[in-house]
């Protein structure tokens, strides 16, 4: 199809194209995705707002560097399906980042688009082109089979099936290697299925995107936790050549306040798996159950608070309130999210920190007792720190919590390998640049070496990895 | 995979299964246990493995059906497969010659004391099993017990068999025969545990027991299985199943198994109308 020919200021005076969302009284009586995602008509007047910088500031934005400007000149040239193909040389998972990429925080935060009409979020919205042309690809083409080498007789074992660990599968194995994934869990996709909620990200598209590694020959073994029934010393020992390791971060925190263990009390890990991974919300069709939650307390305010918040309102929450201890500028949050959050009616108590949890005679939460806070002086991490304002204690009625204040790395993997290096938080030392662990043959990336980061850095460091990986096998040297 | 070999109704509501598991069988170690599921709408609990042969690849497994997961596995026949097996998972029990051991056992609670009555005595225990059920019927793996054991005590409820009255009367009585007990490990009941480790705290005998609290994932990803133990918070599924029965807060994990009351019986309900 004919682009029209447009100057940089006709561009520069294209307004966003705004996504079609359902409505929000809508969207809490489903579990379906938001928005509805670009007609091709909205997709490429998006992509025509595009300049085609040549110093392409977004794409030193992006962790895995998409060459975007070129993705975005096919969208506007037409070829929805080259634009997917020219994504998926460096990100094999584009309708995973398209949806859930901090894109506000990468590659749009430094499009020279949004900087020109003042606002980050008047950029051009590249992570939902890159949404639409994923999902144009997945209705309308046939898989890709991507050429896989000739066989090289060398076996990469990967422990974890989240997005880290599908990176490194897919890359290793178009070198011609033998891959097999180890998942602890019976689906893969990791915290994309069992965190991330239906209506954000659809089930579906991950178990599409795992077709599509089987199809190019990787196995993935479920119901395995390595550490239990092989050690990584028996991998080695046994078929594999190398092992990357990408566990994770799941081992939930809890504040340690008194009541923590009540009836009722979750925390955000459990709480998203039994509603996401185990579809607790079509119990009694399913069968794990989950506690009719009426009025509910979610402690924090980052992604996973607002997925908690909003997931309870899709099982029939009436009152969700979601407290926080810093002030709303400070949540690590997307915007995006929050926004969302917002819409559905989700209650910002802002400032505000639990100081216990009260149970009923049954052992039931029934009260969370907070505490107002104030910003003092900027701490470590450069934003202020909330102090208590003494003597404002106040309680919610509540029947459930959902404690969503981070994880910490788990620990199966460092207590069966004493020789993989772990730092003092327990996450597993790696070297930055080609993910080499203190093991001989064993590297890590994702979460397990980032702490909690994100899908696409999870992915870049897979990436980092895998090149590494097969820089290995086909040298010997370490 | 896995595929169910063989199926033995013990009683009305407790069975025995048998699977093909090989990798799990030769893995497993006397205390762990696995989480299934048995169908794609199912839920993940977990069962002890009560028996297992490496060279033969298969464990098996000792199940009392209490809701709806159990009655559904109860229902599957020998030659069908199990949709989601996952283990061994949990440390396994610290084996070690201590000098005499008291294995507890009670009601379907004898099957995880099996095998590690069994690795107990194999370390050079001298091995005493009390096996406690509601009645005659509820006392199960009576032979596996004897064969793993030095001598077996039984008590019912209802003096049925052996003698009449609570595991801790048992216990009681070894103790008051002025045997030196080095080691009690209790499995069974939480009420059960509790009162035998208040027993053995008064004569200060150490003491393990292993605890069944309600699990989802079963790798310390979700905290479903938090308790309590010497005041600090402790994930059974990664950290246990055992502890030292003198430090559990035995009232918040009783309080805490009845959290899906309401829901389980919803379910069985349902479950049996279809
Ligand atoms: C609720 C929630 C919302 C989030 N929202 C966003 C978002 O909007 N945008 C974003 O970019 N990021 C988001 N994140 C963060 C992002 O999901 C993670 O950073 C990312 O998934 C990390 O990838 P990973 O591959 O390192 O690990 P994971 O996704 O955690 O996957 C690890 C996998 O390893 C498996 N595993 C663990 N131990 C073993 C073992 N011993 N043997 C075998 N398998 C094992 C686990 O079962 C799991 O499948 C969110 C996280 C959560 C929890
Ligand atoms: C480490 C461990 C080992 C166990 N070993 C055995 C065994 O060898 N034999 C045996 O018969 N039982 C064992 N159990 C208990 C068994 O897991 C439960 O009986 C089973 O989950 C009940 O499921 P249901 O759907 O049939 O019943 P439900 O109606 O769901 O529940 C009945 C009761 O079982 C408990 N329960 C429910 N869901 C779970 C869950 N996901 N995880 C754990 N407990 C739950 C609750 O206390 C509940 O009140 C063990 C539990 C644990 C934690
Ligand atoms: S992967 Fe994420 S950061 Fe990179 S271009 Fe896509 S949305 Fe932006
Ligand atoms: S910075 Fe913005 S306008 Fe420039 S190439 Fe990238 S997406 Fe296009
Ligand atoms: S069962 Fe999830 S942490 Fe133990």
């Amino acid at each position: 199809m004919e682009e029209k020919k447009l100057t940089p200021k006709e561009r520069l005076e294209i307004p966003p194209q705004r996504m079609r969302e359902q409505t929000p009284k809508d969207r809490i009586g489903n579990v379906e995705e938001v928005p509805f995602g670009f007609t091709e008509e909205e997709a490429r007047i998006e992509a025509s707002r595009c300049l085609q910088c040549k110093t392409a500031p977004c794409v030193q934005g992006c962790p895995v560097a998409i060459d975007i400007p070129a993705f975005i000149k096919l969208i506007c040239e037409g070829d929805f399906e080259g634009s997917a193909k020219k994504i998926k040389e460096t990100n094999i998972l584009p309708a995973i980042c398209g949806r859930v990429c901090p894109q506000e925080e990468q590659c749009q935060k430094t499009c020279v688009v949004g900087k020109s009409r003042k606002s980050v979020d008047e950029a051009v919205q590249i992570g939902k082109l890159e949404r639409f042309v994923a999902d144009y690809q997945m209705k309308n083409c046939k898989p890709e089979a991507p050429h896989i080498k000739a066989s090289t007789g060398k076996k990469v074992a990967i422990v974890g099936a989240g997005p880290a660990g599908l990176t490194v599968a897919a890359d290793v194995r178009r070198e011609g290697h033998d891959v097999t994934v180890f998942e602890a869990l019976h689906k893969p996709g990791g915290v994309l299925i069992y965190g991330i909620p239906e209506f954000r990200l659809p089930k579906a598209i991950v178990e599409r995107e795992v077709e599509n590694l089987e199809r190019m020959g990787v196995e993935v073994k479920y119901n395995m936790v390595i550490g239990k029934i092989f050690s990584i010393d028996e991998l080695l020992d046994g078929d594999y050549d190398a092992v990357f390791v990408a566990t994770g971060a799941g081992l939930p925190m809890f504040m340690r306040l008194e009541g923590e263990n009540l009836n009722g009390v979750y925390s955000a890990n459990e709480f998203l798996t039994r509603a996401n991974l185990m579809k607790a919300y079509s119990f009694p069709e399913t069968d794990t159950p989950i506690v009719k939650l009426r009025n509910v307390a979610v402690f924090g305010g980052g992604n996973v608070a607002m997925d908690s918040a909003r997931t309870a309102l899709r099982l029939g929450s009436e009152n969700v309130y979601l407290v926080y201890r810093r002030s709303r500028a400070e949540m690590p949050a997307r915007v995006e999210e929050v926004h969302h959050a917002e819409e559905e009616g989700v209650q910002f108590l802002l400032l505000q920190n639990p100081t216990r949890l009260i149970g009923d005679e049954k052992g039931w939460v029934k009260q969370v007792e907070c505490i107002r806070m104030e910003l003092g002086e900027p701490d470590d991490s450069g934003r202020r720190r909330p102090v208590p304002v003494e003597n404002s204690e106040f309680t919610i009625d509540v029947d459930a919590v959902i404690v969503s204040i981070g994880n910490s790395s788990n620990p199966l993997i460092p207590d069966t390998t004493p020789d993989i290096e772990t730092n003092r938080w327990g996450n597993i030392i790696a070297d930055e640049v080609t993910m080499k662990t203190s093991k001989k043959g064993v590297f890590a990336g994702g979460d397990i070496v980032l702490g909690a980061a994100t899908v696409i850095l999870a992915m870049g460091q897979g990436r980092l990895a895998a090149i590494a990986i097969n820089e290995y096998l086909s040298t010997g040297e370490w | 995979m896995n595929r169910i070999l063989e199926k033995v109704s013990v009683t009305p509501e407790i069975f025995t299964m048998k699977i093909e598991a090989s990798g799990i069988a030769k893995k497993r170690k006397a205390g762990q246990f696995i989480i299934l599921r048995v169908s794609e709408k199912g839920e993940r609990i977990p069962l002890t493995i009560a028996d297992a042969d490496a060279a033969e690849g298969w464990i098996e497994l000792v199940v009392q059906i209490v809701g709806k997961t159990t009655k559904l596995l109860s229902l599957l026949e020998p030659g069908e497969e199990i949709l989601d097996l996952v283990g061994p998972l949990g440390r396994p029990t610290h084996i070690e010659k201590v000098g005499t051991v008291v294995v507890v056992g009670g009601g379907v609670g004898i099957a995880p004391a099996h095998p590690i009555a069994q690795s107990m005595k194999a370390a050079g225990n001298q091995l005493i099993s009390i096996l406690g059920g509601r009645s005659k019927d509820l006392v199960i793996m009576e032979e596996k017990m004897r064969a793993a054991s030095d001598r077996v005590m039984i008590t019912t409820d209802d003096g049925s068999y052996g003698m009449k009255g609570l595991v801790t009367d048992a216990l009681q009585k070894l103790i008051d025969e002025g045997l030196k007990i080095d080691l009690v490990v209790a499995v069974g009941p939480p009420v059960m545990m509790k009162f035998v480790s208040l027993l053995t705290k008064k004569y200060d005998i150490q003491t393990l027991v292993s605890l069944n609290t309600i699990m989802v994932d079963g790798t310390g990803m979700c905290g479903a299985c938090r308790v309590t133990v010497a005041g600090k918070m402790k994930f059974v599924c990664v950290d246990g199943p055992e502890f030292d029965g003198h430090e559990v807060d035995y009232e918040e994990m009783m309080q805490r198994q009845c959290m899906y009351r309401e829901q389980e019986k919803e379910s069985m309900d349902r479950c049996q109308s279809e």
